[in-house]
């Protein structure tokens, strides 16, 4: 168990580094000189070499990427251009609105969709089953976006029971900020219910055809024990591995439904910060969604032999 | 005399979706602590036939007529709240995979209460004791630590004495084994076995032994019913069956039982076509975060002449190293030491194409042997490559005649999934012999097929060797196969040879403990006391 | 049965979009990019079935462009992502050893970047027009490919059937090019397939963020994006975009069930 963790843990770094080389190669390659953006077209050329001494931009570039590293390390993603505000705390404060959206409606479409695709399974090619496939598909196949700007049409504009353009915290009106956060959470919940319940019935069909679900009927347990017992910890395993996926895929195109929504999360920041040509907090925000990622896929694999006791030795 | 403990009238079993039948018209019954054996070949139905008895038949199939009663009790419309209080209770079930049939999410011992906790008002204490007693019973060294271990810590088995335990542990009246020990070694299979029979004695519980080794259902069964696509063909004393079977099918599946042929004295002398020297394979050992584990010698200094046109056979359990052996002299897999000759040259040094091109191998799984996505045709054409001087309508002609050989004349255009098991592995043999090699391993080239057709294939590898007199490493654990065609037998444990000698000598004058150990455990048809003395011997 | 229904709506769908796609130049009822302010924001009716954008132009003509563009832009980015994944997920795989395992660090590390950020990234550098996103949207969905590629090449590769051929005195990349590409082929379409819907909606999602394709060229994306002020007014600008990117998609996903149930014949009795 233990020397799974460390393999795990050890496979992360390498990827954690070739992370960072992406994203501070990928800033090198955006055309124009971050000088003249910085100091606007008209700069004093001594100012602009002072700035580059400044921003080690003179130096050898393999040198400018330890020197980054070093200050990412440390916690220091440099100022925003905009605002000259460090880009961390921005990152930080605008990841907790994203974070939230994302694991409750993670959660929600987790739970709602391992049930039905077990169900699904057990009742395999009844109108039950063509009817959970069939909804999970056309979830499946329904823009994010779109799904957004219908509810906000229906709920906010049409029925008005949710308010529709803005986000107030959580810390300044528990009932409020909840009120902003429904339609946004319900359009994740109904767009990532489709992929989950199709995986949750595949696993589940495969782990029914097994034996050991018929040892288990052989001994008498009741049908309720057996797909409880011995169907649903089985078929979870791989339901789980792609929850980490979704989870990333979600922090990643979240960028969308916030713009629906008007939320101040962390894709909206991304997406402003791109018309802005705001390199530092891009980077930022690219390198925090890419650790995010593969340290929720961590945290996933980690979890894994808690379902799959094989994975520990294996 | 009693009613029977079961009785099964007229079973029909159909496919829900086509209507074809599986399960027709079948009547048996089961005396209370009798041992019956249900034999049939893939496809008899013999498998829906049991699993029909517990309501447990796969989606797709369903009973459509018959009657089933266990102690006058009828389980054909029976409520599905009294079912599940017989099942377990009054009828176990073994089954066939070691590998897939208990859980690996839970613990041994949770799945080994759960039975009891349902049928027995039992404390938690009085349940892990029962568990652990069982555990004691059937062998296992460290109950307590089994008890808490999850399956897959297990070797296969390990696992069937667990289910066996599990399965016991209720005292049913009927145990239901569905080829409980297919997929184990001969060793194991003993072990399984004789324990069944040993627990199935102390609770009084008769035993339908699902099979298609007529050689465990001579040595364990009383009455035996033989079924064939769907229908019963005879139903009598194993004895009976054996000796003096009525019906045609029935003598064909005991006639294609391998027998000892005389001895063919093929043993040539002079220099040996093949000759290996301290041959040594290891696997590396797994790599650690940190360092590596030592490696594994699955070959362990082996040395084996063979010679033109000789047949050598090699057998051992699972782990004895055989099949790395057979890949190892094929140079498919490096040799960390010790040499092979082939007509007396260094073929390991020089990466000898020659070698490679006049050795053949035939696998053991006719299903993943053949590219899917080749036709017949191709498939046997494609070593001819190699054979430049050939043209093209001379290559089409071998290939064709190949075919014909092999009884496959006319199926050039056919892909493998549209061929049977049977007919597949004889592909695979056309492939391997079309280019006359001088040297074949065969790898347990029978053991995934039905057995009669075990017997054709087996016929046709003999007939094809006598025609093109190639050698051959005939790798098995079936000994009863081994002892049809082998010139000599070579017997491994561990990834060294313990012993080696001629047909003869092995098998009836067994010098090392460890092959009397296999001989022993190689179920004969006991007709002649055979099984008998070979077993005190 | 079920994947005959499937494949017949499914079909029927993407032929309805590839049809459009095609001929939509020659017969849209109006040029999707004449602006009439005096037929501003109208309702569908029977000249306009869709009606009509704040600027007066016709939706269904919007559409039917928007369709040859979304289809041209998934066709090129999956063309590119397959070619250059095949490439590098099949070389992996061949070749092993510490060619795979750097390649596939790198690829890993790619992968740790959700696909549409990754293509929003590559966006940034070579900018928002159509090559722009082809490009980006290729990269970025490369390593699932060769991921997928490689995991095959490699299943592949431990089959017996591979080692008849090295018995048989095949060199290895003979093996490698006879016998393990062409059962590597099914899985590559059906993963190819599904891409085809997943950048379709990752080209929508960045034509709706104002990072696509530029407007006034209409792509269903950037019809969206540009309806949202309308939307209490004239809620079909919201809707008929909406409905032909979710209409395409489910056609895809239904298409690649039924492709996958056919190649895969252990699902197919499933």
């Amino acid at each position: 168990m233990l020397g799974y963790l460390a393999r795990r843990l050890a496979m992360t770094i390498p990827t954690l580094l070739l992370v960072a080389v992406a994203v501070f190669t990928l800033v090198r390659l955006i055309p124009g000189d971050p000088v003249q953006v910085m100091l606007g077209d008209n700069a004093d050329p001594a100012q602009a070499a002072q700035l580059r001494t400044q921003l080690g931009l003179d130096q050898p570039v393999p040198l400018q990427f330890l020197y980054w590293l070093g200050k990412v390390a440390t916690g220091d993603l440099g100022h925003s251009i905009t605002n000259n505000l460090p880009v961390l705390p921005l990152i930080l404060e605008r990841f907790q609105v994203s974070a939230t959206i994302v694991l409750v409606a993670v959660g929600l479409a987790a739970c709602i969709a391992v049930v039905a695709g077990l169900i699904a399974a057990w009742k395999q090619n009844s109108a039950l089953d063509l009817a959970i496939v069939g909804g999970a598909t056309l979830l499946l196949s329904i823009p994010s976006f779109w799904l957004g700007l219908l509810l906000l049409l229906l709920f906010g504009l049409k029925l008005k029971w949710l308010p529709v353009i803005g986000y107030v915290p959580f810390s300044e009106n528990v009932w409020q900020a909840t009120l902003f956060m429904v339609l946004p959470i319900v359009t994740l919940t109904a767009v990532e219910i489709g992929v989950l319940t199709r995986m949750a019935r595949a696993a589940s069909i495969e782990v029914l055809r097994l034996e050991y679900v018929t040892h288990a009927r052989a001994k008498g347990v009741p049908e309720w024990l057996v797909l409880g017992r011995h169907v649903l910890p089985n078929a979870f395993a791989p339901t789980w591995t792609l929850i980490g996926l979704v989870l990333g895929h979600l922090l990643g195109g979240i960028a969308v439904i916030e713009t629906v929504f008007t939320l101040p999360g962390l894709g909206r920041l991304l997406v402003d910060s791109i018309f802005a040509r705001d390199y530092p907090v891009v980077q930022g925000c690219l390198l925090f969604t890419a650790v995010i990622y593969v340290v929720v896929n961590l945290i996933v694999d980690l979890c894994y032999p808690l379902f799959d006791p094989r994975v520990a030795v294996a | 005399m009693t009613a029977p403990l079961l009785t099964v009238d007229h079973l029909r079993i159909e496919a829900a979706r086509t209507g074809a039948v599986v399960v027709d018209d079948v009547s048996f019954a089961i005396e209370r602590g009798e041992f019956l054996a249900v034999v049939g070949e893939s496809g008899s139905g013999k498998t829906a036939a049991a699993r029909a008895i517990l309501g447990l038949l796969p989606p797709g199939l369903r009973r459509v007529g018959g009657a089933i009663q266990l102690d006058g009790e009828d389980l054909a419309d029976i409520a599905p709240r009294r079912m599940r209080a017989l099942r377990g209770r009054s009828v176990g079930m073994v089954f066939q995979e070691p590998m897939v049939s208990l859980n690996p999410a839970i613990s041994v011992g949770v799945q080994m209460a759960e039975g009891l906790a349902l049928h027995e008002k039992l404390t938690r204490a009085e349940i892990r004791q029962r568990c652990l007693d069982m555990l004691v019973r059937v062998q296992i060294r460290d109950p307590a630590r089994t008890f808490d271990a999850y399956p897959h810590e297990f070797s296969g088995g390990m696992r069937q004495r667990i289910m066996l335990a599990s399965v016991m542990l209720l005292k049913p009246k009927l145990l239901l084994a569905d080829e409980p020990t297919t997929a184990l070694d001969t060793l194991s299979q003993r072990e399984v076995l004789d324990l069944m029979v040993e627990l199935a004695r102390d609770h009084g519980t008769a035993v339908m032994l699902i099979t298609h080794n007529l050689g465990l259902v001579s040595r364990y069964a009383q009455r035996a019913v033989v079924l064939r696509q769907g229908k019963l063909v005879e139903t009598g004393s194993v004895r009976q069956i054996l000796s003096a079977p009525r019906e045609a099918y029935t003598r064909q599946l005991v006639d294609a039982l391998p027998r000892r042929s005389a001895a063919s004295g093929r043993r040539v002398a002079g220099d040996p076509l093949i000759s290996v020297r301290g041959l040594k394979v290891s696997f590396g050992g797994r790599q650690r975060l940190f360092r590596r584990d030592a490696d594994v010698a699955a070959v362990n200094g082996v040395d084996l002449e063979i010679g033109a046109g000789e047949t050598v056979a090699v057998v051992g359990g699972s782990g004895s190293g055989k099949t790395t052996l057979g890949r190892a002299m094929l140079r498919l897999i490096p040799a960390a030491a010790g040499e092979i000759r082939f007509q007396g040259r260094d073929v390991i040094a020089t990466r000898d194409r020659a070698f490679r091109l006049a050795s053949q191998l035939v696998f053991q799984d006719p299903y993943s042997s053949l590219d899917p996505r080749m036709r017949v045709g191709e498939i046997v054409a494609e070593p001819l490559r190699h054979v430049p001087e050939l043209s093209s309508s001379e290559r089409d002609r071998r290939v064709a005649g190949m075919l014909d050989e092999v009884g496959l004349g006319g199926f050039a255009h056919r892909w493998p999934h549209e061929l049977s098991g049977g007919q597949r592995q004889r592909i695979a043999i056309a492939r391997a012999i079309v280019r006359h090699p001088s040297f074949v391993v065969a790898d347990e080239p029978v053991s995934a097929l039905d057995m009669t057709i075990q017997a054709q294939v087996l016929k046709l590898f003999e007939r094809l060797q006598a025609q093109y007199g190639f050698a051959c490493l005939f790798i098995s654990h079936d000994l009863a196969a081994v002892e049809q065609v082998a010139d000599r037998v070579v017997v491994m444990q561990g990834g060294r040879i313990v012993e080696q000698g001629s047909r003869d000598d092995v098998f009836d004058r067994p010098q090392h403990e460890y092959t009397r150990a296999l001989l022993a455990a190689t179920p004969v048809l006991d007709l002649a006391g055979q099984a008998a003395a070979r077993a005190s011997g | 049965m079920k994947w005959r229904i499937n494949t017949v709506i499914g079909g029927a769908l993407i032929a309805l979009l590839l049809g459009t796609a095609v001929t939509a130049a020659l017969w849209t009822p109006f040029d999707p990019l004449r602006i009439n302010l005096k037929a501003r924001l109208q309702a569908p009716s029977a000249l306009h079935w869709f009606g009509t954008d704040e600027f007066g132009r016709d939706v269904l003509s919007r559409l039917m462009a928007g369709a040859a563009a979304s289809v041209v832009v998934a066709l090129a980015t999956v063309l590119i992502a397959v070619s250059i994944g095949v490439l590098v997920g099949g070389v992996a795989g061949y070749l092993r050893g510490w060619t795979d395992r750097i390649i596939m660090a790198v690829n890993d590390a790619l992968l740790a970047f959700p696909g549409i950020l990754l293509a929003l990234a590559v966006m940034i550098v070579i900018g928002a027009n159509k090559t722009g996103l082809v490009l980006a949207l290729g990269l970025a969905y490369i390593p699932s490919i060769a991921r997928v590629v490689r995991g095959t090449v490699l299943s592949i590769r431990e089959k017996e059937y591979i080692e008849a051929s090295r018995v048989i005195g095949n060199s290895e990349l003979y093996s490698m090019l006879r016998h393990v590409l062409p059962n590597a082929i099914a899985p590559v379409a059906v993963l190819a397939t599904s891409m085809f819907g997943w950048v379709l909606l990752a080209e929508s999602a960045l034509s709706f963020l104002g990072l696509g394709v530029p407007p006034p060229a209409p792509t269903w994306g950037n019809m969206l994006a540009a309806s949202r002020p309308y939307m209490e007014t004239a809620a079909w600008l919201s809707i008929a975009p909406g409905l032909c990117i979710a209409l395409t998609l489910l056609g895809i996903n239904l298409l690649g069930d039924s492709l996958r149930d056919r190649l895969d014949p252990r699902m197919a009795h499933g």
